[in-house]
């Protein structure tokens, strides 16, 4: 199977994952991109949030493994703990370096790490949170020509994170989780056959 | 991505000059951490341009030594995973118990905190006095800092949480002295550690051992550096060994996954077969 060429990135902290919740089932079954979740969480009990988060979709959810092709119309969550990198042949590396912005996994190190890879062939969405983590990363995928995705800071538990974002970078779009999916489906294409 | 930015070609200039000046093999890194941490120390040390940077590489011996402690990761906590150390404490040190003498090697030891733990587990055991831990790593400053035995005493409760989780039950304190803002760790655990340099790119086998542990460093390689160095830790256990990793890491699609059987359980603990 052929790796994927374009990539989504979501990133959330507090209340990020009722947003993911609220927008995973509007994915196409067919999404031709790969999607990579970065959450904060305490717990390291990787496999029950994966496992919450495909009763949601019909796409496979997946804890990313080290040196793991991505491909296209897969969910990878970034394992608790440890940062998530993309390698320029598509690849997934862990890395159990410093925390950033006090998080490990860090949105801003996978979002960056993404559209270095990517570019412009990246859409980045930045969910409820009450810290700072994925702002800097959000506007790394913006100046490199990726699409840009805040949640309306109204509709989130936790407004901080996507209110200081979207002072931060100029945004594409600021959307309610509910309506997210349609637009990760049209930047994404659907994959033929 | 910001202005000052180097470029992964730039990053591989670097890392061939550093092998051809000093010897240290860094090329087959996976690129992605790697590029990471040289942006993190090219901007940390504020360096106007990548010409400087690289210069300052080739002619400061000193600062070399620098780039080299920077770019390896040396995060690490004591009982780091403490459901990792209950497996060993329940389905290793058993097995270990009937040896004579107990040779164990802990690969890419960073500061420490890991082999203290494992030398608190064979105290606990009463294995301690027959065993020999070699902790090696390929950066000698880190290893200083082992051979101290000392650590932040702010770490301790934590490590206090992380001990009883992987099944300790003796009082955490009774293992250092607390001094002012550090914790020094007795000298009976640290006397059976040997603290050495070793390069797992360049160096071979120095030695047959029982139990190799080496965590969170394979992460860092690019798959054919993997391999090779996991047929270096096959060639260095004895038959019906055990190797333990990292949490993310595994033998699985790796030249080696044939000769050894994972434990019963979700731990990254392995045992070579019997030839």
């Amino acid at each position: 199977m052929d790796t994927a060429s374009r990539v989504v990135l979501i990133g959330g902290s507090a209340g990020g994952l009722q947003a993911i919740l609220t927008l995973l089932p509007g994915l196409s079954a067919r999404l031709n991109a790969a999607v990579i979740i970065v959450l904060h969480r305490q717990s390291s009990s990787d496999s029950v949030l994966a496992e919450l988060l495909a009763v949601k979709t019909s796409l496979p959810v997946r804890e990313a493994e080290e040196k793991e092709l991505l491909l296209p119309g897969t969910i990878y969550i970034a394992p608790g703990d440890y940062h998530l990198l993309i390698e320029t042949d598509h690849t997934l590396s862990l890395d159990y370096s410093e925390k950033v912005n006090f998080s490990r996994p860090s949105i801003d190190v996978t979002f960056t790490s993404a559209v270095e890879v990517f570019g412009p062939q990246t859409m980045a969405v930045l969910l409820s949170g009450a810290n700072d983590d994925g702002v800097e990363g959000l506007a790394d995928v913006h100046e490199a020509g990726g699409i840009t995705i805040v949640q309306d800071p109204d509709t989130a538990i936790v407004d901080f994170m996507p209110r200081h974002a979207i002072q931060a970078v100029p945004v594409d779009y600021v959307l309610a989780a509910a309506d997210m999916a349609s637009f990760i489906n049209s930047f994404a294409g659907l994959m033929v056959g | 991505m910001n202005r000052n930015h180097i470029s992964e070609q730039e990053v591989s200039m670097l890392l061939n000059d550093v092998l051809e000046r000093y010897g240290y093999d860094f090329t087959e890194y996976a690129h992605a951490s790697i590029n990471r941490r040289v942006n993190h120390l090219f901007q940390l040390d504020r360096f106007p341009s990548f010409a400087e940077f690289r210069y300052r590489i080739i002619t400061d011996a000193d600062y070399a030594s620098r780039f080299v402690e920077e770019i390896t990761v040396n995060v690490t906590e004591m009982f780091r995973d403490p459901q990792f150390y209950y497996a060993l404490r329940q389905q290793v040190l058993p097995v270990l118990a009937t040896y004579p003498l107990i040779r164990i090697w802990h690969a890419g030891c960073s500061t420490g905190e890991e082999v203290y733990s494992f030398a608190i587990l064979l105290k606990e055991a009463n294995l301690l006095h027959k065993s020999v831990i070699y902790a090696t790593d390929i950066n000698t400053s880190v290893l200083e800092k082992g051979r101290t035995g000392i650590f932040p005493l702010s770490q301790m409760q934590q490590y206090s949480r992380n001990y009883m989780e992987a099944g300790g039950v003796q009082d955490f304190s009774s293992y250092y002295t607390a001094n002012y803002e550090y914790a020094k760790f007795r000298q009976d655990l640290g006397g059976k550690i040997i603290f050495s340099p070793h390069n797992l790119v360049t160096d071979g086998s120095f030695n047959e051992f029982q139990l190799i542990i080496c965590r969170n460093v394979l992460i860092y390689f690019n798959k054919m550096l993997q391999d090779k160095v996991l047929r270096l830790f096959c060639d260095s256990l004895e038959p019906l060994g055990f190797l333990a990793l990292g949490s993310k890491e595994s033998l699985n699609f790796t030249t080696v996954s044939g000769q050894f059987r994972q434990l019963d359980g979700k731990e990254k603990i392995w045992r070579k077969h019997h030839l």
